[in-house]
């Protein structure tokens, strides 16, 4: 299980870097998205993947005896994912408007105002 | 001392951004609430900067949850500078966006975003926690993004897809770096990472993990080669907004870098290098960058890039004289920058434009105006005896003194191209006689009635007066700064402070 999901998290920031560097303002906007997914599944693997296993304690222990899930990494994907909604829903929204101002989707057309001094 | 005053700061400044959603299209109630929050919120800061001073150590374990396991919100006496640095500014900029920004902008919720940005600064600057600074910084950016693209003129949607870009990846890089830090330590409380991260047994993995949390910062601070988000957005939103992003947000970024590799990481030999190299590549563009530049906007734009690697240097040399010099210096340039790009929108306001070439004869017009600007610019340059002086002593004594001669160049460098562009700023716009006649129509100023008027300047003399303040009361400043250095380069104090604190009942 390690295994594919390093494989899959592998995969997940090649492939967004690989869209990162398009031209293409939707590319780039799924490519952060590919990305931050991959972050996210990296926080769920590095914390630890313990299967069948409660992270609450039984009514009648007062300490952990056998190998227990680790709740905290959920609670972080949980906050990240929700983060990212909302960046994404405004990415969305920016990526519409500049669209509908500039009529491209090329992001090499965004670069004429730093050439002037 | 553990108390709940901590997060007063935080939630006052809530409380205004909820409170300003109920009136919402009321400019004028709005305007009133946003200043009456900022006064309270700036008296609050003040209390907790010198509480903080006093006690050494405020700790709120968030719902009585003892650290490690709870969110723990910490002021030492870093993040309490950089509190009421926060709490100067806004307020500052709070006043002056009253008369500066256009009407529509206050409409469709200016204010609004602006408290909660400064919310999540101030909440970034307090806490204790990795992953609750990570929250913070979206609290921030997002506040940010708006703040960038309020307005949609097509120059502020260009630049905001480079700027949502870059932080978002930022943010990705960070995120990325805390999974890994949690998988190898199994904490997030910044204090216990110290700890458990000296026990680590695979050391290539923390290194890897330290160079991820140094990206991510440095592209939020934009340091060489990854600072070209900032020229080409910071130019574009109204000054007000400018004056918060130039002044705090990029500090946001050296403030977070200085915790995490003072507290959790303490750079080695080839992290030192990393940074003095990216230091002095970043000041030496920055300069290079500033030197050419005919708009106000973009070539302050470029010194604070520029300066951004002072800072990175000092961290780089990782000497206790030095980090007094980048405590003194952030102290210095937070005021000084905000106030630079609050009076570039006055004087966008007195000519219609920013353009050096085309601007020329405030002095003669405006002797009193430029004598304030004229103590900002300078303090900029730091001639003796104002404030960019002391902190660049430092720099020079201290890469002398460990023999960093390229970085003694850089810095010399930096400084000097900083002068030349601020001496040739100081000629084009005020002394030199203006190109063209001036009407009366072009000067939307000296228009205004006495109460926007004062809502303009007052800000800028307060700054204007605290830079003075610094400079010719450096003992005092020096000695606050020696103490945080002190504090930061020995971290076992914070340490104990959070982890050993029994709750008092």
């Amino acid at each position: 299980m390690e295994l594919l999901l390093v494989l899959l998290i592998g995969i997940l920031y090649s492939a967004g870097i690989f869209l990162m560097l398009r031209r293409s303002m939707v590319r780039l906007l799924l490519g952060l998205l590919l990305l931050g997914n991959g972050a996210n599944i990296l926080i769920f693997l590095m914390g630890g993947l313990t299967k069948g296993k409660p992270p609450i304690l039984g009514e009648d222990e007062s300490a952990f005896t056998d190998a227990y899930a680790d709740p905290v990494p959920q609670a972080l994907i949980l906050t990240a994912i929700v983060i990212s909604f909302a960046l994404t829903a405004f990415a969305i929204i920016l990526l519409k408007k500049v669209y509908a101002t500039t009529g491209s989707d090329d992001l090499d057309s965004l670069n004429i105002q730093d050439l002037d001094i | 001392m553990i108390t709940n005053f901590i997060l007063a700061p935080i939630l006052i400044h809530m409380i205004t951004a909820v409170l300003l959603l109920f009136f919402w299209q009321k400019v004028q109630a709005q305007k009133i609430i946003s200043i009456v929050g900022n006064s309270i919120a700036f008296l609050l800061c003040i209390r907790l900067f010198i509480a903080t001073q006093r006690e050494g150590f405020l700790i709120l374990q968030a719902g009585n949850w003892q650290a490690p396991f709870g969110i723990t919100f910490v002021s030492d006496s870093f993040s309490s500078i950089m509190v009421l640095l926060t709490a100067i500014i806004s307020l500052t900029v709070g006043i002056y966006s009253t008369a500066a920004l256009h009407i529509n902008r206050i409409k469709f919720g200016y204010f609004f975003i602006f408290h909660f940005l400064i919310m999540g600064l101030l909440g970034a600057f307090l806490t204790g926690d990795i992953f609750n600074l990570y929250v913070w910084f979206e609290v921030v950016i997002i506040s940010s993004f708006v703040l960038l693209t309020l307005g949609g003129k097509k120059m502020q949607m260009e630049a905001g897809i480079k700027y949502v870009t870059m932080n978002m990846l930022a943010s990705i890089i960070f995120l990325t770096a805390i999974g890994i830090l949690y998988g190898i330590t199994g904490t997030l409380n910044m204090a216990d990472l110290s700890l458990k991260i000296a026990k680590v047994e695979h050391t290539g993995l923390v290194s890897v993990t330290a160079l991820l949390f140094f990206i991510g910062f440095g592209i939020k601070s934009a340091v060489f080669p990854l600072y070209f988000w900032l020229p080409s957005s910071y130019h574009t939103p109204p000054s007000a907004i400018a004056a918060i992003f130039g002044g705090l947000l990029t500090k946001m970024g050296v403030y977070a870098m200085i915790r995490v590799f003072t507290l959790i990481f303490q750079p080695d030999e080839f992290m030192r290098n990393v940074f003095i190299a990216i230091a002095i590549m970043t000041m030496i563009t920055g300069a290079l960058g500033a030197i050419n530049k005919r708009s106000i906007r973009r070539l302050i734009s470029y010194l604070i890039v520029c300066h951004i690697g002072y800072l990175i240097a000092g961290i780089g040399i990782y000497t206790e004289l030095a980090m007094i010099g980048v405590i003194f210096y952030l102290v210095h340039d937070v005021i000084v920058k905000s106030n630079i790009l609050m009076i570039t929108g006055i004087i966008q306001k007195i000519r219609e434009t920013i353009d050096i070439t085309r601007l020329g004869g405030l002095g003669k017009d405006y002797p009193k105006l430029s004598f304030v600007f004229a103590i900002a610019l300078f303090s900029l340059v730091g001639i003796p005896p104002l404030s960019g002086f002391w902190p660049k002593i430092q720099f020079f004594g201290e890469s002398l003194k460990t023999e960093q001669y390229f970085l003694l160049a850089a810095f010399i460098l930096a400084s000097f191209v900083t002068l030349f562009v601020i001496a040739r700023l100081w000629t084009e716009v005020f002394w030199k006689e203006s190109p063209k006649p001036i009407t009366e129509k072009i000067d939307h100023f000296a228009g205004l009635n006495f109460w926007k008027k004062f809502a303009l300047i007052a800000p800028i003399t307060a700054l204007s007066f605290v830079s003075l303040y610094i400079g010719f009361n450096a003992d005092s400043v020096y000695e606050m700064a020696q103490k945080t250095a002190h504090e930061l380069m020995n971290p076992s104090v914070y340490i104990e402070a959070v982890l050993h604190h029994k709750f008092a009942k």
